[in-house]
């Protein structure tokens, strides 16, 4: 791990997780209205631990193999448990969507603003002034 | 899958909702419209929507109810279902579609149904426009990271 990384800390990572979960709510929000569908979200927990390092991948000896993980590099997707009885398989609440989505939204601001903070102090250290 | 994403995904809903927009559209513009006959009368039209799985792993498992733990690229509308509402006819002689025993056949079109599919799929576009708002804002921050 170089200097620069170390500067800025976890904040990439959490960026680019962000990012990801921000999509995910986005296909639950788009299919609000689509029968049987299994609202997703990230296991924060579990997504940190794959961030930091603790991800364990399967082995891939041919190239048509699965690595056992989603295209999410997180890992920790699963399925939203419904809070309401559900009719026609599909278990999205947008309104629990719109406000996972909105925090999640907020979270990413914190984020951008806290690399905006490291990158600012680097560039401090580097000139020596303002 | 990244906030870019987030992009086509709701890209994807919003012309899956317009299509339903659409539809109920063409089915109260059609709601007056008499047949001649039972098979002719018009009947009001749905979408069904399913969900667009990640495409490296292929389509096919759409209507699945499990999603085998995949990330989904979007949503789509996948058939149209005819409404199996009963046909009703009117005894109308003087029309000139009027049948042999003088019944014309009355579109099964049902306007409040019609009125309260368009309020949910107007909710749905709006839900959606406003994710993509977000998604926007968050994507310019990003841009001016350190400036």
């Amino acid at each position: 791990m170089n200097w620069i990384d170390k500067a800025l800390g976890m904040h990439p990572q959490a960026l680019s997780f962000r990012s990801q979960r921000s999509s995910v709510l986005a296909a639950n929000i788009a299919n609000a209205d689509t029968p049987g569908f299994k609202a997703q979200d990230y296991d924060f927990k579990t997504a940190l631990t794959g961030a930091s390092g603790g991800n364990v991948k399967m082995l891939t000896t041919q190239s048509g193999h699965s690595s056992g993980l989603r295209d999410d590099s997180f890992g920790g997707l699963m399925y939203r448990l419904p809070t309401k009885p559900i009719s026609n398989g599909n278990t999205v609440e947008p309104e629990v969507e719109q406000a996972q989505f909105s925090q999640n939204a907020v979270q990413y601001q914190a984020t951008v603003q806290f690399l905006d903070g490291a990158i600012s102090g680097l560039r401090l250290a580097i000139r020596g002034q303002r | 899958m990244g906030i870019t994403d987030t992009f086509g995904i709701t890209g994807s809903a919003l012309s899956a909702q317009s299509v339903h927009i659409d539809m109920i559209a063409r089915n109260m513009a059609n709601a007056q419209v008499v047949s001649g006959s039972a098979q002719g009368a018009y009947r009001a039209q749905r979408p069904e929507f399913s969900a667009i799985l990640n495409s490296q792993f292929g389509q096919g498992m759409a209507n699945n109810s499990i999603f085998n733990g995949k990330q989904t690229d979007g949503v789509m509308v996948s058939a149209f279902n005819e409404s199996q509402a009963p046909i009703e006819r009117q005894r109308m002689p003087e029309s000139p579609m009027a049948d042999a025993d003088g019944f014309v056949y009355l579109s099964n079109v049902n306007m409040v149904e019609e009125m309260a599919f368009m309020m949910e799929a107007s909710r749905s576009y709006q839900s959606n426009v406003e994710v993509m708002n977000t998604a926007k804002q968050l994507m310019l921050s990003t841009l001016s990271i350190g400036k």
